[in-house]
């Protein structure tokens, strides 16, 4: 069992070497991720797995992507989608060009399914949806826009109860247990590394998504972020937020209007 | 040093169960006074569709504030805590509430392990686990952490529990503190009140 003041020594030597900054992190939830994978990766001892985070570039690629929640699917939380289709798409229908941002997209399930509901509505053609997460690993996953087959069911229901009124089957291809979703989606992802804790705003949005991201953040990052996500949204954008997180007690908070119970808010200066 | 016997305070009281868990609570949550001096947790397996309507019906069942857990929530005295549908309930070193969407454990999220886990890390000796009904293993190597960091294991008497396997397992490979009926386990959260002790047993 890997120890508190190990785990600082690690998030030391993560930020001196190689410029990632997870001091802000959850510590609970990071603590938990750090063990997990010191007993899945069998570590003799703390000063081996040190050793290997510091040393072996290959191991660290692995080290963050581990600890780092990778964990997504398509149409969580069917109301939120439904939401989206009902109450944000038709504003961003009378934009000439839509760029969405999904920040902290993990292995992409999201970004297809928002893609999957622009085209449903007309819109795809002339929108832009840009994945970003710190992990290149998982964007290459995005890349390719291959998820296990046997979820499918299960988000075939979601994507009936966000409202879908097509076949589900139909945007994607069934081979090998994966399901390869349809390049016309994929070509209007655009993929890149971007760091919440460490990169700046890169483009004005119309929405921005960022899904059970912030709950890994201690207050002072989450505030931060949300600035970051204020100064990266155009007049009357939308930001969506997980289904436990919000912009309360943030300090952009007055720049915000909740539109009903789901986490949409619209920016409203 | 041996430290039976010396005055153990009780910071947090973790309760967690499965099928046939809903039951039990409906019954001890009237039972639980107003003035508790412990925050309580509560983590139930449940479907992942979030469906709040959850906390409204255990809120209706008692005079405490009962509420589902938010991100950065302060842990607050008297206060019960529900873990929402589909996240883990974590507890941070500051005494704050945190929630981690990562993989299930035990095909669980929430997963009981991992709130008596990081109970029983924040915690140590202040911390009491709760092990109600429910047909499958999950809670039994969270109780363990916090039986090895000092604190106190009570199992539901699986006598009693519509689902016995939670309970029973807990009791197999943990040497509980008590075994309990529901009205014993409402009666000793209550006994926290006067003392903020550990209640001995009988």
């Amino acid at each position: 069992m890997i120890e508190d003041d190990e785990i600082e020594l690690l998030l030391t030597d993560l930020f001196d070497i190689h410029g990632y900054d997870f001091t802000s992190y959850s510590r609970a939830s990071l603590k938990r991720r750090v063990n997990r994978l010191y007993s899945l990766d069998k570590f003799p001892s703390f000063a081996e797995l040190r050793y290997r985070v510091k040393a072996d570039t290959n191991y660290l690629k692995r080290f963050v992507e581990e600890i780092t929640v990778n964990v997504t699917e398509m149409f969580r939380d069917p109301t939120f989608y439904l939401s989206l289709r009902t109450d944000v798409l038709p504003v961003l229908a009378t934009k000439p060009f839509i760029r969405i941002w999904h920040a902290g997209c993990s292995t992409g399930e999201e970004v297809y399914s928002m893609a999957i509901m622009l085209k449903e509505a007309g819109l795809l053609h002339k929108s832009l949806l840009y994945a970003t997460d710190l992990n290149p690993s998982v964007l290459e996953k995005v890349r390719k826009g291959v998820f296990p087959l046997n979820q499918m069911k299960q988000y075939s229901e979601s994507y009936i109860a966000s409202g879908g009124l097509g076949d589900f089957s139909a945007y994607y291809i069934a081979n090998y247990g994966q399901a390869k979703f349809n390049e016309d989606l994929a070509e209007k992802i655009i993929i890149s590394t971007h760091n919440l804790v460490s990169d700046s705003s890169f483009n004005e949005f119309d929405l921005i998504l960022c899904r059970n991201v912030l709950i890994y953040f201690d207050k002072d990052l989450q505030d931060r972020v949300l600035q970051l996500f204020d100064a990266s949204l155009g007049s009357l954008g939308h930001l969506a937020l997980g289904s436990k997180e919000t912009l309360k007690f943030s300090a952009v908070q007055d720049n915000f209007k909740q539109l009903n119970r789901e986490k949409i808010w619209k920016k409203v200066v | 040093m041996e430290e039976s016997g010396v005055k153990n305070p009780v910071k947090i009281v973790v309760i967690g169960g499965s099928a046939g868990s809903l039951e039990v609570l409906f019954r001890l949550l009237p039972l639980l006074t107003k003035n508790l001096s412990v925050p309580i947790l509560i983590i139930l397996h449940r479907r992942s569709t979030a469906d709040s309507s959850l906390s409204d019906l255990l809120g209706s069942k008692t005079t405490l504030p009962l509420q589902e857990a938010d991100d950065k929530d302060q842990i607050l005295p008297g206060n019960i805590y529900l873990a929402p549908a589909d996240y883990h309930l974590l507890v941070e070193k500051d005494f704050t509430l945190s929630l981690d969407y990562s993989e299930k454990v035990n095909f669980s999220r929430p997963s009981l392990d991992v709130t008596f886990e990081t109970v029983a890390d924040v915690y140590g000796r202040s911390a009491v686990g709760i092990i109600l009904s429910g047909a499958n293993e999950d809670g039994t190597a969270g109780l363990l952490a916090i039986k090895k960091a000092g604190g106190l294991v009570i199992a539901q008497d699986p006598e009693t529990a519509q689902m016995p396997v939670m309970p029973q397992n807990v009791i197999n490979f943990i040497g509980v503190d008590f075994i309990y009926g529901i009205e014993e386990i409402a009666n000793y959260i209550n006994g926290l009140n006067t003392s903020g002790l550990h209640p001995t047993g009988g």
